[in-house]
């Protein structure tokens, strides 16, 4: 439902480029949005990076000295600082494994859907004609489907692996990202400088990607940030439900999931430090796509 | 108007028969192999190559997709194996369930994004608009699963207010109805704060505050009413996204209705019964689009000159 506030989005610059840049950049430079998601992002690309660095231990190695004698797991120590959860393993190494895990399913099923949805949303509006009554009818058709509904019966009958994963993600969530491009071509390619390329003979191709293209940028930058944090909470719902990337792979999610069966607060940072991880990961997208969306579309500003 | 509904209707039509078509190409005909799920992973060649026979799935594929539409038509959508029972009277059995939920659920939508929503407007820039962008941030950035599960651990767990799960009793719905409403609440907050605003900057309200009515009636009657049509048409898009939302919810507070249930079918590796309700939800979200449009054009007689466009 967010995709369809970009509906409006008027993502092509058509003033100078350098003017706009700057323009762009003081916009962002004001908003407290822009500075705070951009650090919790980058905090968190950091981690997902250097995850082997940072992490204490191996994020599946299971600690004799990690439960105590009755199975129970262990809060903080010098050992394990966020405690460890009931097979034993270290609650912190999982949880900076699990940034990268998270971040590049986020990141590589984004860039599916941008790749599918763009070229998509491009061909239909340049070409008209049947391929675009068949590209955007399949689009509407797509968008009838709950998309986590629809994910998790291709996960299912596919069965979960890393792969299935991204290509899912990719499958379910390219449709508004093709329809805001073929809204953005759709007026970009009656515009005075397309025409005359068209006339001085530039194959489509060339025009698409020359021409056209870079004025696809800023809608496709805010989109994709905006969708990363979308698609790390799907990834996530997956994962709670069962049918994220197989163990032992630490993922939120799952972390959370089995966390989630516990009936106390004793065990609390079981399902306080993945919640917490996924929160501000997604807050650190969502911040940052809309202070990029109010620099690059001042004038929508004011309507979301 | 006649044209516009048989318009519509015929459209409408075309999206439920290419929806059709999606399911079964998910269910028959991506590479995996529904025989190996339905015999599970030790079957020998033999079993699967009789359950292929047995299903028709060593038909060709237009063959294939002819045989399900048939049985469409006849209501039919297979047999669920794990709970021993015809697929369309289980999901319809469960119906009642995740109606309540989602009915509930758009209350509190409602409840707490209209007034935080028109707030913001009247005073843009102010305060409650300020609380609103925190809320709204928050409504977006907090998943469902997250919420349920604070919401169940501080409110049934520790302070025992509200049941566990399940469904026992009005209490019961609480907690798994404020899940399913805040995303939406801060959504359609926002949504509704900017139709608020474009509204309140109109000819006909200036002239209204012009003749002297109250800023209250104002705001009320002519602004609000106004910022509605939008608003339903907008949920109409997001129904999908909405029933995403109801099958994590239903999870979470284990509520029985169609989204617990088709947890509960993909944990049993019941392909029959998850394609079921994969179909049934989008037809629900097709049909629903159709009769947002109808209503809408009925209402307001500019829209059937205009084309319609989104879910169905």
């Amino acid at each position: 439902m967010i995709g369809d506030a970009f509906q409006e989005l008027e993502g092509a610059d058509l003033e100078e480029p350098v003017i706009a840049q700057r323009r762009v950049w003081r916009l962002l430079r004001s908003n407290p949005g822009f500075w705070i998601g951009g650090l919790l992002v980058v905090a968190i690309v950091f981690v997902a990076a250097f995850a082997s660095v940072l992490a204490p231990h191996d994020p599946n190695q299971q600690f004799p000295d990690g439960i105590n004698a009755i199975g129970e797991p262990l809060a903080h120590s010098a050992k394990f600082p966020l405690g460890t959860d009931f097979q034993a393993r270290d609650v912190l190494s999982r949880l900076l494994y699990g940034a990268r895990l998270s971040l590049s399913i986020s990141v590589l099923g984004n860039l599916l859907a941008v790749a599918v949805g763009v070229s998509l949303g491009a061909v239909a509006a340049w070409t008209r004609g049947w391929l675009e009554i068949v590209i955007m009818r399949f689009t509407d058709i797509m968008l009838a489907f709950p998309s986590l509904l629809l994910a998790l019966a291709l996960v299912a009958i596919e069965g979960p692996s890393l792969t299935i994963i991204i290509v899912v993600i990719g499958m379910v969530s390219w449709t508004s990202l093709c329809r805001i491009t073929y809204g953005q071509v759709l007026g970009l390619r009656e515009r005075e400088w397309v025409e005359s390329a068209r006339a001085t003979g530039v194959g489509p191709a060339r025009i698409l990607i020359r021409h056209i293209l870079p004025h696809l940028l800023a809608p496709i930058l805010v989109y994709a940030t905006l969708g990363v944090g979308l698609t790390v909470v799907f990834e996530g719902s997956l994962s709670y439900l069962g049918l994220g990337v197989p163990q032992p792979a630490p993922s939120w999610g799952r972390m959370i999931q089995e966390a989630s069966s516990q009936t106390s607060l004793q065990f609390y940072w079981l399902i306080l430090y993945p919640s917490l991880a996924l929160f501000f990961t997604v807050l650190g997208f969502n911040l940052l796509g809309d202070a990029l969306r109010d620099a690059l579309d001042p004038e929508g500003q004011l309507r979301r | 108007m006649l044209s516009y509904i048989i318009r519509r209707l015929g459209w409408g039509i075309l999206v439920l028969f290419g929806v059709s078509v999606v399911t079964f190409v998910v269910a028959f005909a991506v590479p995996g192999d529904p025989a190996r799920l339905i015999a599970g992973p030790h079957a020998s060649r033999l079993v699967l190559a009789n359950i292929r026979h047995a299903y028709g799935m060593d038909q060709p594929l237009p063959v294939q997709y002819l045989t399900y539409m048939n049985h469409l038509f006849h209501g039919n959508l297979g047999y669920a194996y794990s709970v021993s029972n015809p697929v369309l009277p289980t999901i319809a059995g469960r119906l009642p369930a995740t109606a309540l939920l989602a009915l509930c659920g758009i209350l509190f939508e409602l409840g707490i994004g209209l007034p935080v929503g028109v707030m913001a407007a009247v005073w843009p820039q102010g305060i409650p608009d300020r609380l609103g962008i925190l809320f709204s941030l928050f409504g977006f950035s907090i998943p469902p699963f997250i919420l349920g599960n604070l919401l169940l651990t501080a409110f049934a767990f520790h302070w025992t207010v509200f049941p566990l799960g399940g469904e026992s009793g009005p209490s019961s719905i609480v907690l798994p109805a404020l899940t399913l409403g805040l995303g939406g609440a801060a959504w359609y907050s926002r949504l509704l704060r900017a139709t608020m605003i474009d509204v309140l900057g109109t000819e006909y309200v200036r002239t209204a505050r012009a003749k002297g009515l109250s800023s209250r009636r104002v705001v009320l009657r002519h602004a609000l009413r106004n910022a509605a049509g939008p608003l339903v048409t907008q949920f109409g898009l997001d129904l999908a996204f909405f029933l995403s939302g109801v099958v994590v919810v239903e999870t979470v507070f284990a509520w029985p209705g169609v989204g617990f249930l088709a947890y509960t079918a993909i944990t049993h590796d019941d392909i029959n019964l998850v394609m079921g309700t994969v179909l049934f939800a989008a037809v629900f979200v097709v049909l629903v689009n159709i009769l947002v449009d109808l209503a809408q054009a009925w209402l307001d007689p500019r829209i059937r000159l205009d084309s319609f466009e989104g879910a169905g």
